[in-house]
């Protein structure tokens, strides 16, 4: 017969051991794998990878030009892509804020909404609008601003159109959040006491919004920095992603050192900005409580 | 007091505008007759005939769809559990791993979880002899590891938020912790668990990265079929497809949103 301290202890302790034990059976322990499975050598034999260890993998990927090109542009067009989310969400998640009580949660509805649907079929709906002979070229082709067709599908302005598209709520629901605790009358005070609407804004607004620009900007760059479907479907096949190099190291060329090896750079690429967002997570959720 | 400035306003109109005109048109095109996806060639309801009658579409979709719904109530499980772990219990060994290991599937990009998890169920597999397939079950493992992280983020800031002072009271009058959880903190948090359910299928209805990775030979999730139909261009009978999830999803969280705020009114 156990007593209630003991029962109350043993308690806590499966509430704490059941997440626990899954997360770093199905978390942690891949990554080491991934990182034993990185320095073997590739063989032909199921599974696929020598038992031995050797940096080999490391050096070809630091010594082959293709893949430093792959990670310079990956990093490239996710920050471009948070660019584009910053300036268009911004604005919005401002115009949310600003708005009466009703309207707003309609308007935040609306921006979530797309979020539940497949991103796949959101993606997708993309290629029927810019391809050569899709939505908008027609309608540009009716207005008379071109005669013929514009390339958009297949180039690197798809993909950012797709990024943005897939990663806009995720820049506007931090902005919000932030903005929203923001007291809109310091901007009223600011403006009758002669300041310009720019001026309110670079001194009063952008600083009280900073957290959630830094919240919002990591979780675009993050995700999109290893991207796989919107280049895939929108881009060129000569655009050449991260995300997609690992993907095809893998499925197509059967390389699974490599392809693991692709994986612990990416990671180490992203150790940084994703410490920072637990870091900033964490002071946030300090400030709230 | 208008604050918004013509400026806002204009991006607001516009950022309405990139979220749904691709949504709208896809619903057009789902309605057009013609085989070539975007040529308009009258109306017709025929792609939508022809998707019912697709086995491999519905043999994805139930595969998704048990997936999703098993995930779902594993991460919302075990997601609860981490939640009430790193707001209640205050300190204990680990938890800075623990919550580590809580944040980071959030933003981690999808090839590196996929490829990971599907490492490890090889080297399982090699070890244990399990799992013997890939398929149902490493799908649905793959899913409530990355999804019990959005289930824990939203019950901890539920909970956060909660006051304290019905489970102080209980615990006051002599009620055992476990019991205080069951009565009171349980029931208190469930809209958080409801919506953390309802995300956790979602993003399990929605992924195609990971379940690529962990998948078998055989065994297509819906994304995985989509993918491999769209890869090719575009088709109508996935324009009927995308209406009918667009619809599907709009019609239940705009029902909900005015449900509650009726509910918000009356009370």
């Amino acid at each position: 017969m156990t007593t209630p301290i003991k029962e109350d202890r043993l308690w806590q302790r499966i509430t704490v051991a059941t997440p626990y034990l899954w997360l770093l059976v199905f978390f942690l322990l891949p990554f080491a794998i991934i990182l034993r499975i990185s320095l073997a050598d590739p063989i032909i034999a199921q599974p696929p990878y020598s038992q031995t260890i050797s940096f080999d993998n490391f050096l070809f990927l630091l010594s082959d030009k293709m893949y430093a090109l792959t990670y310079l542009k990956s990093v490239l067009m996710a920050a471009a892509a948070t660019v584009l989310c910053l300036l268009l969400g911004f604005p919005m998640a401002y115009g949310i804020a600003c708005s009466n009580q009703a309207t707003r949660s309609l308007l935040l509805l609306l921006v979530v909404l797309p979020f539940w649907i497949s991103f796949l079929l959101r993606v997708y709906a993309w290629m029927g609008l810019l391809n050569n002979y899709g939505v908008i070229n027609n309608v540009l082709i009716w207005l008379g601003l071109t005669d013929q067709p514009i390339q958009i599908m297949y180039t690197d302005t798809a993909i950012f159109i797709g990024l943005t598209y897939t990663y806009l709520p995720f820049m506007i629901l931090p902005l919000y959040a932030t903005l929203e605790r923001m007291d809109l009358d310091l901007i009223d005070a600011a403006m009758d006491l002669g300041a310009s609407r720019t001026t309110a804004f670079w001194d009063i607004t952008w600083p009280l919004a900073r957290a959630g620009v830094i919240a919002g900007c990591l979780l675009v760059f993050i995700p999109a920095m290893g991207e796989y479907v919107i280049p895939y479907l929108l881009g060129g096949p000569e655009t050449l992603l991260i995300g997609r190099v690992l993907f095809d190291e893998f499925f197509v060329n059967r390389d699974w050192p490599l392809a693991s090896a692709v994986a612990v750079v990416l990671l180490a690429l992203l150790v940084v900005p994703i410490v920072f967002l637990q870091k900033s997570q964490a002071g946030d959720a300090e400030q709230a409580s | 007091m208008k604050r918004r400035s013509r400026f806002v306003f204009s991006v607001l109109v516009f950022g309405y505008a990139f979220l749904y005109i691709p949504l709208v048109s896809v619903i057009f095109y789902s309605f057009n007759d013609s085989k070539l996806a975007t040529v308009w060639g009258g109306f017709s309801t025929r792609w939508y005939g022809e998707l019912f009658r697709n086995e491999q579409i519905l043999d994805a979709t139930i595969l998704s769809i048990r997936v999703a719904a098993t995930s779902a109530t594993l991460a919302t499980i075990f997601g609860t559990m981490a939640g009430l772990a790193l707001v209640r219990f205050g300190r204990f060994r680990g938890r800075m791993l623990f919550s580590g290991m809580i944040t980071a599937p959030l933003v981690m990009p999808e090839v590196i979880t996929g490829l990971s998890l599907l490492l490890l169920f090889v080297t399982l597999q090699q070890v244990f002899g399990w799992p013997a397939q890939r398929g149902f079950s490493t799908i649905t493992i793959a899913h409530t590891t990355f999804s019990m992280a959005y289930v824990a983020v939203i019950v901890q800031s539920r909970l956060s938020a909660m006051d304290q002072s019905l489970e102080e009271a209980a615990m006051d009058l002599g009620c055992r912790p476990a019991r205080v959880v069951v009565d009171i903190t349980l029931p208190l948090i469930a809209p958080a668990m409801v919506a953390g359910w309802l995300l956790a299928f979602t993003l399990s209805l929605d992924d195609l990265v990971i379940a690529s990775f962990v998948s078998g030979p055989g065994s297509n999730t819906l994304p995985m079929y989509i993918f491999s139909k769209v890869k090719l261009g575009v088709t109508p009978d996935i324009n009927a497809l995308a209406s009918l999830f667009i619809l599907i999803v709009s019609i239940t969280l705009l029902s909900a949103w005015f449900v509650i705020k009726k509910q918000e009114r009356n009370s």
